[in-house]
């Protein structure tokens, strides 16, 4: 393992840990939709996104809107973690005049490019950000991160049927596919079928990956950038919860505070894994 | 603690509509948090969870609803009343169709969750519908008996905007009310207040401390919000000569509007004052830290109550 | 058993006359829509001639077939065929979008007798399907419930949702039927907005997916029949292929007559061409 690839995987566990405190300090968030991407968030912000946190609204950077947008906690933390803004704001998140709100706040937050809450939503803010970036000639890329449930909204759909016509290939989006959702499994509430197969219909490039590998996620992404005359969709097998073993795979952490016992005990697991990868 | 009217509205949905082979649920899940999974898993065969798919569930309710059954369909009263929009209106409401509507989390009930979970234009929405009973309920006497009736004697469509809180209670056990008429909470000649949902027993107290400072005040629960009970609204005017109406929705379209518009088509010029949200948006915080930051507290109700008989007794002085 | 070829020509003929009928009604009244009125004729017309369980003295019952016109527009063809089922007069479609009539632009459940649901905003009709078919199955009846849905509607998301629904709750008895006559108002679908593998999305959403000759009467019962019998937990789609404003040469493939009023002359020259099938 090379040193940036230890680097990356130390970060998801460190951003894992902010997400965890937290929301413990809030006694309210969403724990376990954030830990499905953690290594996906660490990829893109930590190696991948072309940004300048001093200058949050530079014309040229690269574009992220987290479709998924109440798996915000370590979100945040990432953008804290890249200088966007004190990480001790962090304690903030959910609280009044605050600028971490339930769901993210793009006139409020610095490095937030897009306001979400409203599920499937985001995909298609995407897509009108990649018509403007290609219209304006502009070089940068806009990733859009969905959850697996978010694409039982019709609006996903019509957004890749649109993406996919206009063939912008300056549009990655990477689904968090955890399988799990806030009522249940995915399978057994609306169950969403071969996916790849439905957005290469939609004429996307679709991959499929390991979305806890973080070398995958930096290949996956780096083969959709090159790819020419088609979106692409990075399908990502996740964990929800992943890395505390009792979150894990448990939608009841969709939203919930962990108690004293269990924020320990997540913490001191977050933590070893950490060490792990020192 | 009191109950919170989700619970309640769970409870009630599940205990009427078990007997009731009518009525069907829907929900886009978020079961868990509207309370309808407790219907669900009393009778799994009745329920209906399309995943995250709101248009596709309300225009569904109204394929049950031409097929004879009562359908409820839950999901947050911001979802309800935006991407359920055209279904309520060009199918359900145009239709006239049996189908009920429960907006929960309405208001500012989302609190943590933030802005985009907060609703405060359900009512606004859904009264410019014609033909749609629009309710909101404030205890948990008043929610049981209002889903008794929707399924027992209601004919056509409903939408009912539900707290995920509680307060009070304001009613005794047994309370009966009249769908369209305002029920009298309690009586008093210097100024009337309208409210409607939580914003009720936040009213009451209102009241309460009002009277400590020797002002009457009567309160009345404007648990319909459409069809309004306009007769109550012209009385209390001509009884008590101030009015101030009290909603956790925007002043844009909500109870605030419907008050007011009665009070100018009558020409009774009365003082008034709505006391609601001010055209803005709200953000994350506890419920109760939103309800006093957006002035919508214990507080800001008597502050406008006694402004309102000041400006009474001012224009006859 | 397929249909035999004296009651094909039959239903052609009553095609030519709904055609005609259309045509000079909406002429008449200088307002209503034409061109997908043409396009789903022999579809509305084999559906409520052959296949529906449909008729005025089963119009209450719970078990009776409901056909749902999603594509609500062509609410002139769908009147002409309730009118000829016996629901109201014929005469009555001179009303057809005038004050206090019963035939309003789009269908009105509450107001025309015959019309399953109210429709207009497209992409409503099959979530509405869905939950027919989820009640017909309720109340232990084997009905069916027909949805026809244009095939520029299926841009829409909510048809999607509606599709998923459809697979989990496996509505077998539902079919739909698309109006595939690859025009919508602001031009040519593979123009406006391109749907690529038709056959390909609604299979992957987890429909039995059947193509047929739209205007092909034959082919339609047959596909029809088809899909009613399947029962195999799957909803069924019928791809039916047809020709926006088919029957009067200068209205096919194009999105011109989609709602334009009919002037004298282009009346008088679609006469001649739909006269001139009918007596031939």
């Amino acid at each position: 393992m090379t040193e940036e690839i230890r680097t990356l995987y130390r970060i998801s566990y460190q951003l894992r840990q902010k997400a965890v405190e937290m929301v413990y300090h809030a006694k309210t968030g969403h724990i376990a939709p954030g830990f499905s991407m953690a290594e996906i968030i660490a990829a893109l912000y930590f190696s991948l996104l072309r940004l300048n946190p001093d200058e949050p609204r530079w014309a040229d950077r690269d574009r992220f809107v987290l479709s998924k947008g109440h798996a915000c906690p370590l979100y945040y933390a990432a953008l804290a973690k890249r200088g966007y803004f004190p990480e001790a704001d962090l304690m903030e998140y959910r609280m009044l005049n605050s600028k971490l709100p339930g769901h993210p706040d793009m006139r409020k937050c610095p490095g937030v490019d897009m306001t979400t809450g409203s599920l499937g939503n985001g995909i298609a803010c995407a897509l009108g950000m990649a018509l403007i970036g290609r219209k304006d000639r502009r070089a940068h890329y806009v990733y859009a991160l969905a959850g697996d449930g978010e694409l039982q909204e019709g609006i996903a759909w019509e957004a890749a049927l649109y993406a996919g016509n206009a063939g912008l290939d300056h549009l990655i989006l990477i689904v968090d596919r955890n399988r799990l959702q806030s009522g249940g499994s995915v399978s057994e509430i609306q169950e969403l079928g071969d996916l790849a197969e439905k957005f290469r219909l939609n004429r996307w490039d679709t991959q499929t990956i390991d979305g806890h590998d973080i070398p995958a996620v930096l290949a996956a992404v780096e083969t959709a950038k090159r790819r020419a005359g088609a979106p692409s969709v990075i399908i990502a097998d996740t964990v929800k919860g992943k890395g505390v073993s009792f979150m894990e795979n448990q939608y009841l952490w969709h939203m919930k505070a962990p108690s004293d016992q269990e924020y320990a005990q997540a913490m001191a697991e977050l933590e070893s894994a950490v060490k792990r990868y020192a | 603690m009191p109950e919170a009217l989700r619970d309640v509205y769970g409870e009630s949905l599940r205990r009427y509509g078990l007997a009731n082979d009518r009525v069907v649920v829907l929900d886009a899940d978020l079961a868990t948090s509207t309370k309808s999974v407790l219907f669900g898993k009393a009778c799994p065969d009745r329920f209906f969870d399309v995943g995250i798919a709101e248009a596709n569930m309300v225009s569904m309710a109204a394929g049950f609803a031409a097929c004879g059954y009562i359908p409820f369909v839950n999901t947050f009263a911001t979802f309800i009343a935006s991407i359920g929009a055209v279904s309520a209106k060009c199918l359900i409401g145009y239709s006239h169709l049996n189908v009920r509507l429960m907006g929960g989390n309405n208001g500012l009930t989302g609190g943590y969750d933030g802005a985009t979970h907060h609703c405060l234009d359900d009512i606004n929405v859904m009264r410019g519908i014609p033909g749609m009973l629009v309710t909101s309920p404030c205890d948990p006497v008043q929610m049981d008996w209002l889903v008794q009736t929707l399924i027992d004697d209601y004919r056509g469509p409903a939408y009912v905007s539900i707290s995920r809180m509680g307060a009070g209670p304001v009613y005794k056990a047994g309370e009966r009310f009249t769908l369209g008429k305002a029920k009298r909470v309690c009586a008093g000649a210097d100024a009337t207040v309208f409210a409607c949902g939580l914003s009720v027993p936040r009213a009451l107290e209102a009241v309460d401390r009002l009277r400590q400072e020797g002002l009457s005040i009567a309160l009345w629960d404007m648990f319909t919000l459409k069809p309004l009970d306009e007769e109550a609204v012209r009385d209390a005017a001509r009884e008590t000569g101030a009015i101030v109406a009290v909603e956790e929705h925007s002043v844009l379209g909500g109870l605030g509007t419907a008050v007011a518009e009665v009070l100018a088509e009558s020409g009774l010029a009365v003082p008034f004052r709505r006391v609601g949200i001010r055209d803005r948006y709200t953000e994350s915080g506890s419920y109760p830290q939103l309800v006093e930051a957006f002035g919508l507290g214990v507080d800001a109700i008597a502050d406008a109550v006694r402004q309102t008989v000041a400006r009474k007794k001012g224009a006859r002085g | 058993m397929s249909l035999t070829k004296d009651r094909v020509m039959e239903l052609e003929t009553l095609c030519r006359r709904f055609r005609t009928d259309t045509i000079a009604l909406l002429h008449r009244l200088q307002t209503g829509h034409a061109g997908g009125s043409l396009s789903v004729c022999e579809i509305l017309t084999v559906l409520y001639m052959e296949c529906a369980n449909i008729s005025v003295d089963n119009r209450c019952a719970p078990d009776r077939d409901r056909v749902v016109l999603s594509k609500g527009h062509a609410a002139p063809m769908l009147y002409r065929c309730l009118s000829e089922k016996g629901f109201f007069p014929l005469e009555e479609l001179e009303t057809l979008r005038q004050p206090g009539s019963r035939l309003q632009g789009h269908p009105s459940m509450g107001k025309t007798p015959g019309v399953e649901l109210s429709t207009g905003p497209l992409g409503l009709g099959l979530s509405a399907g869905v939950g027919m078919a989820c009640a017909n199955r309720l109340q232990g009846n084997g009905a069916c419930v027909f949805v026809v849905l244009g095939d520029g509607e299926l841009d829409e998301g909510t048809v999607w949702e509606a599709a998923m629904a459809a697979a989990k709750f496996r509505c077998d008895r539902l079919i739909a039927i698309v109006d595939w006559n690859k025009v919508q108002l602001d031009g040519m679908t593979r123009d406006v907005m391109p749907m690529g593998d038709l056959r390909g999305k609604w299979s992957t959403f987890g429909w039995n997916v059947l193509e047929c000759d739209g205007h092909d009467i034959a082919q339609l019962y047959d596909a029809i029949q088809t899909a009613k019998g399947l029962a195999d937990g799957k909803p069924c789609v019928i791809l039916a292929n047809t020709v926006k404003g088919k029957g009067v040469s200068f209205m096919e493939n194009t999105n011109l007559y989609h709602g334009k009023a009919i002037d004298d002359d282009e009346f008088s020259r679609a006469m001649l061409e739909l006269e001139g099938a009918e007596n031939a």
